[in-house]
This record gives C-alpha cells, structure tokens and sequence, in this order.
C-alpha cells in the first residue's frame, strides 16, 4: 500500500485506546471538546465570583472560603484573591477554552475528513499534544491547592512582578511556576497539534482536493496552525526564562535596584521589556488564534444556510493569509503604555490600523454576500450571525485603541476589557457554538433541539451585549481595570452599571445551561440526524456514517470534482452538489 | 477559476497541487510508483519541526541581542576552547551521516546481493553525535569551574541556556538515529525516516554552528 497505509492507525479494540488513549483524531477532537468544556465552566465561574465581588464588595459569598481559607475570610475575598482569580479567569479562557475548543477540537475532528484523509499523519503525536495539553491544564489548576494559590500576575504574567518569587505577593512564588510550567507544556501540545494540522492540510489531501478547493474552515485551520507554530515557539522559551529567573537567580527579566515590599532583588540588569515584547509576540497572533478558526467556521455554515457561495472564496482566504502575516507586525500596540520608545509605538500603530483592512474586508463579503440571501434561520446561522455582531462590535473599539494617543488615556480601563472580550472572547465563543450546532449531527449522529438551540442564542446575545458594550461606557468614564473596588469618588457613580453588568453576566451564564441540557440530551435522545441534515457539500458529510468510522470514509477516499460551495445549482440532490460528487454541473458558479 | 469540472482531475504534478502529492497517482497504482510521487508527510512534517525549532532559537537570539544591549552588567568571557572540538566532532558526524545515506539506498534496493550493512556508518553518527554532548557537558565544566554558573553573569546565563536547549534537541536527533538504526537491522527502515532523521541532524549541525558564531561574538 502507499504512504496512507503507514500512516493510517488500526480500528482500536480495547476501551482504553477507543476511547481514553485513542490515536483516532475524531476521538483526539471530542477529547480537547471535553477539556475546553470543562475549563470554560471553571472559567465562567470564577468571572461570576469576580462580577460580585465587583458589584457588591463586601457581599460574602457563601462557600468561598473552601476554595481559599487565606484568600476569601469569611467568605468575602481579599484584594489580592480577586487578581488571582483575574488571572486563573484569562489564563483558562485564553488558552484552554479560546485556542482549544475552535481549533484544537473542530480542527482535529473535521480537518481530516475535510481534506478526505482516514487520519492525521502522526497520530502519536496527535494523541500526545491532547495528553500533554490536559497536563498543562491539572499544572494551571494544581496552582489553586498550592499554599498561598495561584498567582495574582495577570494572564500576561509581567515582570519583575512574577520573576521574584514569594516576596512579589500571594502567588508569585509557586503559583507563577506552575503557570509557566503550565503554559510551556502548553506550548508543546500546541505545536504538535500545528505539526499535524499543517502535514494534513498540506499532504493527506485526497484525489482532486486542490488547495483552493478546501473548505473554509479548513482554511482557517491551517492558517491558524502555521501562525500557533510560529507564536507557541516563542512563548516557550519565554516562559522557561521566566521560569530561570524565578528559580535559579538568573536576570532575564529583573532590573537592577529593583526593590519589592522594601526588599532589594539580588537580579541586576534584567529587561522588563525584553518579557513585554516575548510575551506579545506571542499574545498578539495568539488573538488571531483564537478568532481565525472562528471565521473559517462561521463562513462555512453561513454559506450552507445561505445557499450561495461567499462574494469571493479567494479573497476570504487572503484576508486570513493577511492577518496571520500582520497579527506578527502588530503586537507592539499591547505595549503603547509600556515606557518602549515612542517612535515604536507609531511605528506599531500604522499596522495596526492596516489590519484593519483585511478585518473590514472580511466582514465586507459576510455581509455582501448575507446581503439578499435567504438564510435558513437555525442555531448554527444565528451564532454565525452573532459572531459577526460581536466581531464588528468589538471591532470598532479596536480603531481607537490602534492610536498611541488614544490608548494612552483607554488602555487602562474597562474600555479594554470590553473591546477584546467582545472581538475576541464573545466572537469565538459564538464560533464554538455555532461549529457545535452545525457539526453535532456529524460527531454523534443525532440533531440537536432546535427551539432550546434559539433560545440559547437569543439570551447569550442580548446578554453578552449588556455585559460588554456597558464596558466600553465604564472605560471612557475613567473607571481603571483589574481593581477588586471603585472606592474612589469619581468612580463610585459607576457601581451601579457594574451591579447590572453583574446580574446580566449571571443570568447569561445560567442560560448555557440550556445549552449544556441541550448537549447531553440530545446526545442520548436527540432526534436521529440524517446522514447530511444541513444539505451541506463538503466531505464531512460523505463519510458513511455519523459519526464516521474510525477511518473516517469506510475503507476508501473520496475524489473530490468540485469547489467546496456548490450550492444554488441543479443537482441530483436539489440545489447542491457534492464535493465528491461526479455529476456535472449545468448552471456552475464561476466562483473561487 | 471554474469552479466546476467535467472530467476526473488529471494526475499529473502541477505546481499548484492537485489534490496533494498521493492524489497524483492511481488509486490502484504500484507501490513502488507511490513511493516514487508521493513523499509521505514526514517529508513536510521534518520542515514544519525544523520551522518551529528555528523559531525558538531566533526568540532566544533576540532575547540575547536586546538584554546585551541595556545592559552594563554584561561581563564578556572567553568561550571554552573544547567547543571548537566539539564543533569538528559534530560536523564529522553529519558526514558519516551522509555516508550512510548513500550506501543505505543501496543496500536496502540491492539487499539478497550481499552488500554490507552499512550500520557501521549510522553507529559511528551516533557514537559522534553523543561525543559532542558530552563534550559540551565537558565544556560547562570547565566553566563551572571558572566560577561561572548559570546565574553567575547575564552572559554566562544565555551561554548555559542556548547550549543546554541545543544539546537537549540534539538529544531527540540521538532518538532518531536510533529509531533508524533499529529500523535498518530489522530490515524495515523507509527512506523518508532516514531522510527526515538526517534533515533534523544536518539543521542541529547548522544551528550549532550558528550558536557557536553568536555566542562567540557577543559573549
């Protein structure tokens, strides 16, 4: 047999490689589902802790104590615990939930049989970068049961802060080394992940499956593989500087004369910035690592929904190509504020503003070819719909923030806080749920409840927007981020927006839990899904069965004939025709 | 371009790719054909690791090159001299690394004819390969025996860290020499392992080399 064949795994007999040690990518992808579930409930309740504690300070919340005796006495959590909690909360969300689910998760399970493959190439490896990122996640969370808890430093982990140890407060001794542990772990996990998805996209295709003839999901999934290859490579051996510093007395990162709670730090010479720009080298990709993988999703079940094909599938594709290029160029805009020189933050400003370009673009043809469409109204197109909501919304922000003389005066408010939770956060949030709507026929054959789909969305939208869009509000009237209490006078005014923000951020998230029924329900008694429910083209609905066999077409490839979006054409079917479908086209679309 | 077409795609390479490198050949073709076109996926895989490697050490030479520049507490020292023996041990080893490459082509095509295995080749990259890291821990010996450890100076920091994050990924070419050599005498080893083993020796050969030029000039 050629190449595929050593590549390509047995069907696994024991329970423990079926379902635990599983070298099947669809089981690989179910299993970073299962984590990034898991890490965003944690996630999403420790921002509810927060939002109280922000809307009613002195509140006790009844329990708190047993998460942390020293960091919430008597229920009520002290300054130093909010941050903590502030930095498990960005920590989890960022790299367990927003990088995991869109990417590590669909890409895993759908990649592949989008590219008509029986598996990734290395397999092993795949199976090791699930195994290893659930490692990074037990090292982050073990950080909680540590003596003094996790660290109090932010998700960005600045120095000197979190390279002096114990001194620089609760946290900062072994809670920063099991972060960076953690998240250099994390690294590793990633960048096999982005060794398969790349040798996947690149040469498993199957027979006819041309580059331009990939879905857009898979589009967005390679991209984003090759910008986690480059950006995951550095944040690794930042974090093992970081991790030297803070135990074997190097001077990466500490300055000289530094002095913390009245100590002087026996570091000398180190950069602060030197972290600074390690760091957002990495961080600002990261952005586009989270949210890419989303736009490849949203476009794909838009196009189903609409039936046509996007305005230009070539153009979609470039604009993700460019902001993958520009999300490098750009990083500096996090450290307009950082005391780097002047000059460089013009100098980051200017592509900040250009990749606005290829951001505008993309929402351009969204709307343009939406524009007229009749789009089946369900949850999969509803999220697609809020994702675009969330990303022009979060979006526009961005414009203010790309300018040094601006972000002067917004960069440490809630105005910040509102702008990426929004673009980032909330945007690929709805990009999980609507990959989750759209493909959940596909991984367990049964549909998912429409009604409870819809109710889901319409309070996770009005809710987000009166969670966030009350952020930007709060930023501009001066009310400064990451403090645990507004007990200044000019702020105290506010605390009445926050307490709404806080009752919204509740009841928003008490409604996933329609989602989380929705899912475990319909897993078990859903309705049993046809074999292609959506009316879809691509090659995740050719497979025999849902979900697929382990080698995912039943024993042979599929050869592929068309473009990815042959809808709105007379076919065998109605008015699509599938990938792998050898029958002509009367009416083509001479589209990509 | 059309978006429809109306024959089966032709099989032939073409430089925008049809269907990836195995869709250029017949579903029922040859094996021996297959492996002809189509280079399996640790062919890219081997460029996608080196990508990411190189990435690393380019971070890691930034880090040197901006913590140097603010710095008066940079204390310059003369780099051990057994490195520059180390160097020539390591090129020696992609040399017989090649060796190896060639003759293992032809024994594995020509094997019931009687040449030799050419193991000796593969043991003798490994036996240098392995010479070269304990000549490197030779070398943070003589500097420990200086009095420079690995906090000691911001210099001898980066020179602690660029050699131990060199030796530690040399240390995986070492796996995969013999996860090769292992293959070899069972008589399963594919070309493109044997290539993707050699490219990842060959580019920590490069590296060093670079590493060594680096650290010489700013240390």
């Amino acid at each position: 047999m050629h190449d595929t064949a050593h590549t390509a795994h047995q069907a696994p007999a024991s329970f423990i490689r079926k379902h635990v040690f599983s070298l099947d990518h669809k089981v690989i992808g179910k299993q970073y589902y299962g984590l990034a579930f898991v890490a965003v409930l944690v996630g999403m309740v420790l921002s509810w802790l927060m939002r109280i504690h922000l809307g009613w300070t002195n509140y006790a919340i009844p329990g708190l104590h047993l998460l942390s005796a020293n960091g919430a006495p008597g229920n009520v959590m002290t300054p130093e615990y909010y941050l903590q909690l502030m930095t498990m909360h960005a920590t989890i969300m960022v790299f367990f939930v927003l990088t995991t689910a869109p990417f590590a998760a669909f890409g895993n399970y759908f990649l592949p049989i989008q590219v008509g493959a029986e598996d990734m190439p290395f397999p092993r490896f795949n199976m090791m970068s699930f195994w290893v990122t659930l490692t990074a996640f037990l090292a982050l969370i073990a950080s909680f049961f540590v003596s003094d808890g996790p660290t109090l430093g932010g998700w960005t982990q600045y120095v000197p802060l979190s390279a002096v140890g114990a001194v620089g407060g609760p946290g900062e001794g072994a809670g920063v080394v099991l972060w960076a542990t953690s998240i250099a772990i994390f690294c590793v996990g990633q960048l096999l992940g982005s060794l398969n998805f790349i040798t996947t996209t690149l040469d498993m295709r199957t027979k006819g499956l041309s580059l331009w003839r990939l879905p857009l999901s898979t589009w967005g999934w390679f991209i984003t593989s090759i910008m986690g290859l480059t950006a995951f490579a550095v944040l690794m051996p930042a974090c093992i500087l970081l991790i030297l510093d803070h135990v074997a007395g190097t001077s990466f990162f500490v300055p000289s004369n530094t002095i913390i709670n009245d100590q002087l730090q026996p570091h000398t010479g180190g950069s602060t910035l030197l972290w600074q720009h390690l760091f957002w080298f990495f961080g600002h990709p990261e952005v586009y690592i989270a949210i890419v993988p989303g736009m490849g999703i949203v476009s794909h079940v838009l196009i189903t929904n609409m039936r046509r094909p996007m305005l230009s599938h070539r153009t979609l594709v470039y604009s993700f190509g460019a902001l993958a290029v520009l999300s490098y160029m750009v990083y500096g805009h996090h450290m307009f504020v950082s005391g780097m020189n002047p000059v460089s933050s013009i100098a980051f400003s200017f592509p900040t503003l250009i990749i606005t370009i290829p951001s505008t673009i993309v929402v351009l043809i969204w709307l343009g070819s939406l524009y007229g469409a009749k789009l089946r109204i369900n949850s999969a197109s509803l999220f697609s719909l809020g994702f675009i909501s969330m990303f022009i919304s979060g979006g526009v922000s961005g414009f203010f923030l790309a300018q040094p003389s601006l972000d002067i005066m917004l960069h440490a408010t809630y105005f910040v806080v509102g702008h990426f939770h929004m673009v980032m956060g909330v945007a690929a949030m709805f990009g999980i749920f609507a990959g989750t709507y759209f493909w959940f026929p596909k991984m367990y054959g049964r549909m998912m409840n429409e009604t409870l789909g819809k109710i889901h969305f319409w309070i996770t939208f009005v809710g987000a927007y009166c969670i966030f869009m009350p952020f930007h509000y709060l930023g501009l009237a001066g009310n400064v981020r990451r403090y645990q209490a507004f007990v200044v006078d000019y702020m105290q005014p506010l605390i009445p927006v926050h307490r709404f923000i806080t009752v919204a951020a509740l009841v928003t998230g008490c409604a996933q839990l329609i989602f989380v029924y929705n899912l475990f329900y319909s897993r078990f008694q859903g309705e049993v899904a046809p074999a292609n429910p959506w009316e879809a083209t691509s090659l995740e609905w050719s497979t025999p069965s849902s979900p697929p066999p382990f080698d995912n077409f039943g024993g042979k490839l599929p050869v592929v004939y068309h473009d990815p979006y042959q809808y709105g054409v007379e076919g065998s079917n109605g008015d699509y025709v599938m990938q792998d479908s050898p029958e002509q086209i009367e009416s083509a679309r001479d589209e990509a | 371009m059309a978006s429809t077409i109306h024959e089966r795609p032709k099989l032939e390479r073409r430089p925008s790719g049809n269907g990836g490198p195995r869709g250029m050949v017949p579903a029922g073709g040859l094996p021996r054909t297959l492996q002809k076109y189509a280079p399996p996926p640790a062919s890219t895989g081997i460029w996608v690791i080196l990508a990411s490697i190189g990435m690393t050490f380019a971070a890691l030479t930034s880090a040197l090159v901006v913590r140097k520049g603010g710095a008066p507490d940079w204390h310059h020292f003369t780099l051990p001299s057994i490195l520059y023996l180390n160097t020539l041990i390591l090129l020696a080893s992609s040399v017989t690394l090649e060796f190896a490459r060639k003759r293992v082509a032809a024994f594995m095509a020509a094997r019931r004819i009687g040449l030799a295995n050419p193991v000796h080749w593969l043991y003798s990259t490994l036996g240098l390969g392995l010479a070269f890291v304990a000549g490197q821990y030779i070398a943070w010996r003589q500097l420990s025996a200086q009095g420079l450890y690995l906090a000691t100076n911001p210099s001898s920091s980066f020179f602690y860290v660029f050699t131990a994050a060199h030796a530690f990924h040399l240390i995986g070419g070492v796996g995969g020499m013999v996860r090769v050599i292992t293959k070899l005498n069972n008589a399963s080893l594919r070309r493109t392992t044997l290539d993707a083993a050699s490219r990842y020796w060959h580019f920590m050969d490069v590296l060093w080399v670079y590493l060594l030029l680096l650290l010489w000039m700013k240390l």
